[in-house]
């Protein structure tokens, strides 16, 4: 019965979801706690054409954004699809898990996540070609990520070879 | 246990109020005592909310127990009898209005539920109760009603005084002696073994007087749009005046009070409303949720909750939604002429948002009428500030491409930097040798100390050549230094930033005077003209790095530089900023001194119950330094406090001058007054009232004596009137 009355409070999109920062400096259960009180988001899925301005513009309707961080691919130095959002207050960051997630940005849906907090180096794309690792090995062509993934493209050429 | 869980969700949820009145009812037939103790609770819970300022979440409770007089677990009589007292408090003196206004709203709003029982057993009193409440209704003052209205037209839809509404519903609802077919009523089929169970009298219910920190809901009016016109097929939208409409509204506001933080649980639950199939249930969701969307002074949930709510019942309904949605829009769209300046911005913002969700695709067609009118006017306006937040959204090029060409004069300019000093072709512009020294220095990673030396050799406009009285404010090295400064770093928000960052002391020493400010400020626009949300960015970190002060911001908004963007939305969104940084600025402070006090309060307790062996110099100590800290933070406090009045004092006293001079200027020409500046104009420093109406109460004395007087126009202090009548 508990469990029903918990339903009534229920504010799902806020909870921290199953990712952990691989490289985070910390244990489990440190990384949880920041999680939880953090002001930091992670947006996923952008567009690499997509710029602070509209990012600003969008996560400012949940609540004032005091720091936006562009993610970079390490070795091109360029947009490679995520940021950082980081809110002057929790609740700010809240709103924006609750109607900003899930919704669209440059005709993309984005994807926002609890970050346990900015710090330098965590900028950079992870993925071995410098980009990020999701676009290392996806076999789909986005056109707004780069085309194929790095690996599919990497295919790709060899198979124009062949039909001749 | 399960009456904690029963009165929890009498609460949490209201809209199903009569599945568990009828549980309870079951349960106090087979168990009397049972009954008598929930009653209990209720009334103990009842008066909890009371006492806390809880009163939307008492009315709920009050409705409950009426409820549970049709499962035979209150007789009637009793309730009837708390009626009486709730009604009586319109006989008390010297108390708010707003205190009598929801007590006789909690009487009339049971009565859906419960009026035909009790006029069954008491007629004669509820007669007089009702004739009670009609008196009370026709001396009620409702200066407040035209500061909280939509739209000022009384057509299609009257936006009427919630009560009044209410009243006129009940009025027909008794005309129709008490038949209401809407509301799901499951103790009906129980009737038999209900009708057998003993009933319980409420204990007498003496109303909680009326205490000066009382903060009884605001007045409110009720936002109508369709009505049975506009569903064209399928069942039949209820009138404006019946009963069921209330019922729906009043559920369907429930259920987004519930689930507002989960949009699909919310969606689902507003699609899945019982009784939907004999009213055009798509039509009082839309209707509901742009009712609260455009509530005056504020949403009850943050506005993006609204869009995306929307987004996820278009998902869920895509067959019929969006077409309502659009229905919904195409008559916001023809009714923006006497619409609220603060709903036409929540318009824009919600449009705009929604548009990028589906691709921008609209039938910008359909407004073709806006072309070919001044560009003013309302509905060009809206187009124009809709395609320059669709465009914050996209990218400019995109929204070329989705507009007709014949739209072209409202479609944004491309936010790109306006340099100055850009080439040769400036050279003969007075700060032209000095912008490319600055630029150099600038890009060496030259000193602060060195760029100021730079800056020294400026040329001063204001200033003769020989003359030696010192530093005079110089507007031209502000000019040079921070034109140079941001078109270096024009790139983008975090460049800016960084830049403004890293030339702090530079900035610092240029802006000491209000001039300086002033001027700062002026460059700023000169150069982001074309892009005001880098404008608003830069205005944003400039107050939170104390480049600029918050009055030279409404200073500045308001100059004659920046009369020809007045209407502009972007102006009014930096001064509403402006002032809540000013509002969160003055509650942090207010908060350390607390903590503070607490601190000091914790310690004194400490060392009062500990013996005189703890009592050592360093507590003593402690306690003294505690006692420097709150004498600072009280300061602080006070210069804080002083700072935030002078900030309205400012804003008003601009708008006050703005709207003499135009009022003045109209009486000697013999000119209608209501231009559509005038009436944009008017809507701002309603806005301005409404939007930080908790914090303005606090200076409502030195603004009664200072700006909004008798001999002021009568136009103006009929803002200031009408703000002053939602206390009443």
């Amino acid at each position: 019965m508990s469990v029903k009355l918990n339903a009534l409070f229920s504010d799902s999109y806020v909870d921290i979801s199953q990712y952990r920062d691989q490289h985070f400096k910390g244990n489990r259960y440190d990384q949880e706690k920041l999680l939880k009180q953090s002001n930091t988001l992670y947006v996923g899925n952008l567009s690499f054409y997509t710029t602070e301005d509209q990012v600003h513009e969008i996560f400012s309707k949940s609540g004032d954004v005091k720091r936006i961080i562009i993610g970079l691919d390490k070795v091109k130095k360029t947009a490679c699809g995520f940021c950082f959002v980081e809110y002057y207050t929790r609740t700010g960051a809240e709103n924006a898990m609750r109607f900003i997630n899930g919704t669209r940005l440059d005709d993309r849906i984005i994807r926002t996540d609890w970050d346990a907090g900015f710090k330098e180096g965590r900028q950079y794309g992870r993925g071995k070609s410098g980009g990020q690792v999701r676009d290392e090995y996806r076999q789909d062509y986005d056109p707004a990520r780069g085309g194929y993934g790095k690996l599919a493209s990497q295919h790709r050429p060899t198979e124009a070879q062949n039909t001749f | 246990i399960l009456f904690i869980y029963s009165s929890r969700s009498a609460r949490l949820l209201p809209e199903k109020l009569t599945v568990y009145t009828t549980l309870v009812g079951l349960l106090n037939a087979r168990n009397y005592n049972f009954g008598g103790e929930f009653v209990e609770a209720m009334i103990r819970q009842l008066k909890e909310t009371l006492k806390n300022n809880l009163y939307n979440e008492a009315v709920y409770l009050v409705r409950f127990l009426s409820d549970l007089v049709n499962c035979h677990v209150i007789a009637a009589p009793s309730m009837v009898a708390m009626f009486e007292n709730f009604v009586s408090v319109t006989q008390e003196e010297d108390v708010p209005q707003v205190r009598s206004d929801w007590f006789v709203y909690v009487v009339l709003s049971c009565l859906p539920w419960v009026g035909k029982e009790l006029y069954e057993k008491k007629d004669v009193e509820m007669d007089r109760l009702l004739s009670q409440i009609e008196g009370y209704l026709k001396r009620r003052v409702k200066t407040h009603v035209p500061m909280l209205q939509v739209w000022t037209a009384e057509k299609p839809h009257p936006q009427e005084e919630y009560l009044d509404c209410l009243w006129a519903q009940i009025q027909k609802l008794k005309k129709d002696r008490w038949q209401e077919r809407h509301i799901l009523r499951p103790y009906i089929a129980f009737d038999s073994v209900l009708c057998e169970a003993l009933q319980h009298n409420l204990p007498p219910f003496t109303p909680p007087g009326h205490m000066p920190d009382a903060q009884y809901p605001m007045p409110r009016v009720v936002f109508r749009m369709f009505d049975y016109t506009d569903a064209p097929e399928g069942p039949v939208m209820p009138g404006s005046h019946s009963v069921e409409r209330f019922v729906i509204e009043e559920n369907l506001h429930c259920i987004i009070k519930t689930h507002w933080r989960e949009r699909k649980t919310c969606a689902a639950q507003l699609l899945s409303y019982p009784g939907k199939n004999k009213i055009p249930l798509n039509y009082h969701i839309v209707e509901v949720i742009f009712g609260e969307l455009f509530q005056l002074p504020s949403p009850p949930h943050i506005d993006v909750m609204y869009t995306t709510l929307l987004i996820e019942l278009c998902k869920l309904q895509p067959g019929s939604l969006p077409q309502v949605l659009a229905q919904a829009t195409e008559m916001l769209y023809m009714r923006l002429d006497t619409m609220n300046s603060s709903c036409v911005d929540r318009l824009i913002n919600w449009f705009s948002h929604h548009l990028s969700n589906f691709q921008f695709r609209w039938s910008w067609d359909d407004w073709s009428d806006c072309l070919t009118m001044d560009l003013e006017k309302p509905k060009p306006k809206f187009v124009k500030e809709v395609l320059e937040k669709s465009m914050r959204l996209s990218y400019h090029q995109r929204i070329v491409d989705i507009v007709p060409p014949t739209f072209s004069a409202l479609i944004p300019a491309e936010p790109i930097f306006s340099y100055k000093y850009e080439d040769e072709s400036a050279s003969s512009l007075p700060g032209y040798p000095a912008s490319v020294t600055v630029g150099n220095a600038i890009k060496n990673r030259a000193s602060n100390e060195e760029i100021l030396t730079i800056l020294k050799e400026v040329p001063n406009p204001n200033q003769e050549d020989d003359d030696d009285e010192g530093e005079s404010f110089n507007p031209l090295k502000v000019d040079v230094f921070l034109q140079t400064l941001l078109h270096l770093a024009a790139k983008s928000f975090s460049h800016s930033f960084s830049a403004l960052g890293k030339f702090h002391e530079i900035l610092k020493a240029l802006t000491e005077s209000d001039e300086g400010k002033l001027h700062i400020l002026k460059v700023v626009y000169d150069v982001w003209r074309n892009h005001p949300q880098m404008i608003a960015v830069l205005v944003d970190k400039m107050i939170r790095t104390q480049i600029v002060d918050c009055a030279a911001v409404a200073n500045w908004l308001f100059s004659q530089d920046m009369a020809h963007e007045f209407t502009r939305l972007f102006i009014w969104e930096i001064l509403h900023s402006t002032i809540r940084k000013m509002d969160k600025h003055v509650q942090k402070i207010q908060q350390e001194l607390e903590e503070a006090k607490d601190k000091l309060e914790k310690q004194q307790h400490k060392r009062d119950s500990g013996d005189d062996e703890d009592m050592d110099k360093n507590s003593e100590d402690e306690e003294g330094q505690l006692e420097e800290q709150i004498e600072r933070l009280q300061e602080k406090v006070e210069s804080a406090q002083s700072e935030q009045k002078n900030l309205f004092l400012v804003i008003f006293q601009r708008f006050i001058m703005l709207l003499t001079e135009h009022l003045v200027r109209c009486e000697t020409g013999s000119v209608d007054i209501t231009t559509p500046w005038y009436k944009n104009c008017v809507g701002r420093l309603q806005q301005v009232f409404l939007m930080h109406h908790v914090t303005i109460q606090q200076y409502m004395g030195t603004l009664e004596n200072l700006l909004f007087t008798a001999e002021l126009d009568p136009h103006i202090l009929a803002v200031y009137q009408q703000f002053c009548a939602l206390q009443l």
